[in-house]
């Protein structure tokens, strides 16, 4: 594993190019160690059945391409031509004002030319004006066209996956080209000679066979839910057992594994579990599925056709246990695809019903087709409607901002309801400068799969805009926590806050909640979820 | 490099009618026939190309959601920049076409380092929106102000926008006395928008970087349709009346060449020709292709309205039943229920 360079090494970048240098399309790419993520293993590109399982390194000179690679591609790009129009506008139109390049993470983080949008993109459109456009075949270089070479494709695949699809340049651009769009699709070609990463070929494979990333096995996973059972029962003296792949229950809980398996989103995981125990005296009928135990879709790291296979487990095991409706977790990605995609992919769920909240009656008109509700405006309408009874003081040791992630942001539009819910249940909350939040958040540096530990100094290099916002609040209001309502932010956020911003931890929103929510006949808590001692109460217990 | 290449390609480009007209005399190649062919070129281009662009679907909607979306009738959502239906997408098109709503968002990065600390700021920026605004704004009245080089009768507004141009020659003192006529604000508008995104492109080193012959092509292209038109205008004067009667000729398809037309104007028309026969082939496709950008024109409405994908397949995926009969033992072990019992399980173990 390459060694990741102090920040201050980290933070000398300049992002200015020199005034005399050859063109881009004449300097080959040089993978970095520390930048790329290990190539994918072949016992997981053969379980899902995808094409040239192979041991390959993507340091070597030897990539192992078939013979016919080049058709491959090329007849793969021509597919995606013909099956989105998404992607023949955005190779088109594309009249390169710059207006997209200093809004990646990933370029300001490392100014790496490349790593500006445009020219992420145009890595792939010189390639399509040479093949598909009467001007690139006839102009070649002068009308911006490349022929496809292993030097070009190896440059593919370096700058593909050094892009969190995250959308923000998307935000920018006067025609809305969407960088993500381009490289979901790139990444689908690179897939199609067995080019992924393994941290997305891995979890791609588990989350077939098992239901989740992590490849939790059912009993591993009750057993995840039973500990955090007997550690809640430590600091409320309640017990809060959890319902599991309970038929005839009335609502399917999904969420993505990692809340379950780590910290700190295990004390999220903690938070989902107290709300329904919560509520289910109030009238509460829900169960979660060990089958699909994963609301995160890294399918969707790897082509459309991936995503959906994965994506189709929420319906068949809703479908099964015969629930009426389906309510999701905190995640981002989870939601990006559950928005735009799901309906499509695997619907139509008649089998469900329109999501009405028991508990308030509230009908969730905005998912009546795909019948998922998101834990977020399932709490926001709960608290609107005095449900819960909330002691924001519990959380008074936490000074706290929120990370809008990118794709609840850009890919959905969810900015209101989880700040309402923070300001309901603390009572110190901070945002960061409006120009790093909401629809121009910055990314964690570390979502699409990115969030290996080999490739630590992209992700520091690609969190740094987002670390700076965060240190800002830090330095201004004394922050030390950064909310999020995403998996793979709570996952990755301490390495990289750890690296730029000592002193401020992540959380997920339920967990703030859990701790405000006052239980009818709890023991008197003395700490937080964390087992950290709430303030105030430490004093009453040493007098 | 680039630069170097498409000057020259400019440079060609006038030469041609300058050698055509001037010395050759092929006034009607210069005056009708290629005329046509750039027009013919020009609107068959864009319908093949729209067409093509039409021709693959839309299987998802992916629009960039840039505000509130539709929840909670207590939430304020924003109903032009996450449209819930057709409405909110007509205002959102409408804003970014006329007023190029995205780009005016634009900031610029400030990246500096205290003590190895880097610290990085978003300053405002909006001289690209400026530039861009007043440029195609400005190329839009010069376009109708030609309206009356081609029309008869000239059309009420096209005078009143003329006169509107051109009120700067009541104020510009020091041209008044030298008997010039009138300057026109778009010319200087336009040549000064056009020569900032050259500037541009040139001076900042990451749009250096990324530049293409392409990119400076039609803006060298532009420069010399508007300087050629200037020079026409304020030096050498042309018979603006032969002139429009070869324009009138043309929209009647009934050309004929008057003579007595300088070659000047036979370039100016000819910059103009390569433009719009270019056009069809190049990045200024942008025009049509912004109205059909699914990032921008699709409401944000997939959760409560279904959509279809045209060419959806289906896929294999891991059952229910295939995952229990792996996992039934451990499921049962755990007190997990099962569908089928511990006699399922006995039966598999067989199998194994």
């Amino acid at each position: 594993m390459a060694t990741t360079p102090k920040p201050e090494e980290t933070a000398k970048i300049d992002h200015r190019s020199p005034l005399f240098e050859k063109g881009w399309m004449d300097k080959p790419a040089e993978p970095k160690p520390g930048i790329f993520c290990y190539g994918s293993k072949p016992k997981n590109l053969e379980y899902v059945g995808m094409p040239f399982p192979k041991e390959w390194n993507p340091a070597d000179e030897d990539w192992q391409l078939p013979e016919n690679w080049k058709e491959i591609i090329e007849e793969g790009f021509k597919d995606r031509l013909d099956r989105f129009r998404s992607l023949k506008l955005f190779m088109d139109i594309c009249v390169r004002c710059g207006a997209c390049a200093d809004k990646c993470h990933f370029f300001i983080g490392s100014g790496d030319p490349k790593n500006m949008p445009v020219l992420r993109a145009e890595l792939l459109r010189s390639v399509y004006r040479k093949k598909f456009t009467t001007g690139g075949k006839l102009l070649g270089k002068f009308g911006g066209g490349r022929e496809l070479t292993e030097d070009v494709l190896k440059e593919w695949w370096y700058y593909l996956y050094q892009c969190s699809e995250c959308r923000r340049c998307s935000l920018f651009c006067p025609y809305g080209i969407d960088t993500a769009e381009v490289t979901i699709l790139g990444r689908e070609l690179t897939n199609l000679l067995g080019l992924n990463t393994d941290w997305i070929a891995a979890p791609v494979a588990n989350c077939y066979r098992t239901g989740n990333h992590l490849g939790i096995q059912p009993h591993a996973y009750k057993d995840m839910l039973d500990f955090f059972t007997d550690e809640i029962e430590d600091i409320t003296g309640i017990r809060m057992e959890q319902d599991m792949n309970r038929k005839g229950a009335e609502i399917l809980f999904v969420t993505p594994s990692g809340d379950v398996f780590a910290d700190p989103g295990t004390y999220t995981c903690m938070g989902y579990m107290m709300l329904f125990h919560y509520l289910k005296s109030l009238g509460l009928d829900i169960t979660w599925s060990t089958y699909a135990s994963e609301g995160g879709n890294f399918g969707y790291f790897t082509s459309h056709e991936m995503a959906k296979r994965l994506n189709a487990k929420m319906y068949a095991e809703a479908k099964r246990l015969g629930v009426k409706w389906i309510l999701g977790g905190e995640c981002g990605h989870m939601w990006r695809v559950l928005n735009q995609y799901m309906d499509t992919f695997n619907g139509p769920p008649d089998f469900l019903e329109e999501p009405v909240s028991p508990l308030t009656g509230t009908k969730f008109e905005n998912a009546k087709a795909t019948k998922m509700v998101h834990l977020v405006e399932f709490t926001a309408d709960l608290i609107k409607h005095n449900k819960l009874k909330l002691d924001p003081s519990r959380n008074d040791n936490l000074v706290v901002t929120f990370h809008d992630s990118c794709n609840t942001a850009r890919g959905m539009g969810f900015f209101e309801e989880p700040r309402y819910v923070i300001k309901s249940v603390c009572n110190h909350f901070y945002e960061m400068p409006s120009e790093t939040i909401r629809e121009q958040t910055f990314c964690c540096g570390s979502g699409s799969g990115l969030n290996a530990g080999e490739d630590m100094e992209l992700r520091m290099r690609g969190g740094l805009p987002r670390a700076n916002a965060v240190k800002y609040v830090h330095e201004k209001h004394g922050v030390n926590m950064l909310s999020c309502i995403c998996a793979i932010d709570r996952a990755v956020f301490p390495d990289l806050l750890r690296y730029w911003v000592p002193g401020v931890e992540v959380t997920g929103v339920h967990e703030m909640v859990a701790n405000a929510l006052v239980f009818e006949g709890e023991q008197k808590r003395t700490t937080d979820l964390r087992g950290e001692p709430l303030p105030g109460m430490e004093d009453e217990e040493d007098v | 490099m680039s630069i170097i290449v498409s000057s020259l390609a400019v440079l060609v480009v006038v030469a041609i009618p300058w050698i055509g007209v001037g010395a050759l005399d092929l006034r009607v190649l210069f005056g009708i026939v290629i005329p046509y062919a750039a027009m013919a070129t020009f609107f068959v281009g864009i319908v093949v190309r729209v067409i093509d662009w039409g021709r693959s679907p839309v299987p998802f909607r992916i629009p960039t959601t840039a505000g509130q979306e539709w929840s909670f009738p207590w939430i304020k959502r924003n109903p032009v920049d996450n449209p819930k239906g057709l409405g909110g997408v007509i205002v959102r098109m409408l804003f970014e076409v006329l007023t190029f709503r995205s780009l005016f968002r634009n900031t610029r990065l400030e990246y500096r380092r205290v003590d190895g600390v880097p610290k990085i700021d978003y300053e405002w920026e909006k001289w690209l929106w400026l530039a861009a605004i007043l440029f195609h704004y400005s190329f839009l009245v010069i376009f109708i102000r030609h309206f009356r080089f081609f029309m008869e009768p000239v059309p009420g507004f096209v005078t009143l926008l003329q006169n509107l141009d051109g009120f700067m020659q009541m104020g510009a003192a020091p041209f008044n006395g030298f008997g010039l006529p009138g300057v026109y604000l778009t010319d200087m508008l336009l040549m000064a928008a056009v020569t900032w995104l050259l500037v541009r492109r040139i001076l900042y080193s990451q749009m250096r970087y990324i530049s293409l012959p392409s990119d400076y092509f039609p803006l060298f292209l532009i420069l010399s349709l508007g300087f050629s038109g200037m020079l026409m205008r304020y030096l050498f004067r042309v018979d603006v009346t032969k002139v429009k009667e070869l324009a009138i000729g043309l929209f009647k398809f009934s050309p004929t060449v008057p003579e007595g037309i300088g070659v000047i104007f036979f370039i100016h028309l000819f910059i103009l020709c390569v433009l719009i026969a270019y056009f069809p082939f190049s990045k200024l496709m942008h025009l049509a292709g912004v109205f059909l950008s699914p990032t921008r024109n699709l409401s944000n409405n997939s959760r409560f309205v279904r959509h279809v994908n045209p060419w959806s397949y289906p896929v294999p995926t891991h059952t229910y039943e295939e995952y229990e009969d792996e996992f039934r033992e451990h499921m049962i072990e755990a007190g997990l229920p099962v569908e089928k019992g511990a006699d399922a399980t006995a039966g598999s173990e067989e199998k194994e």
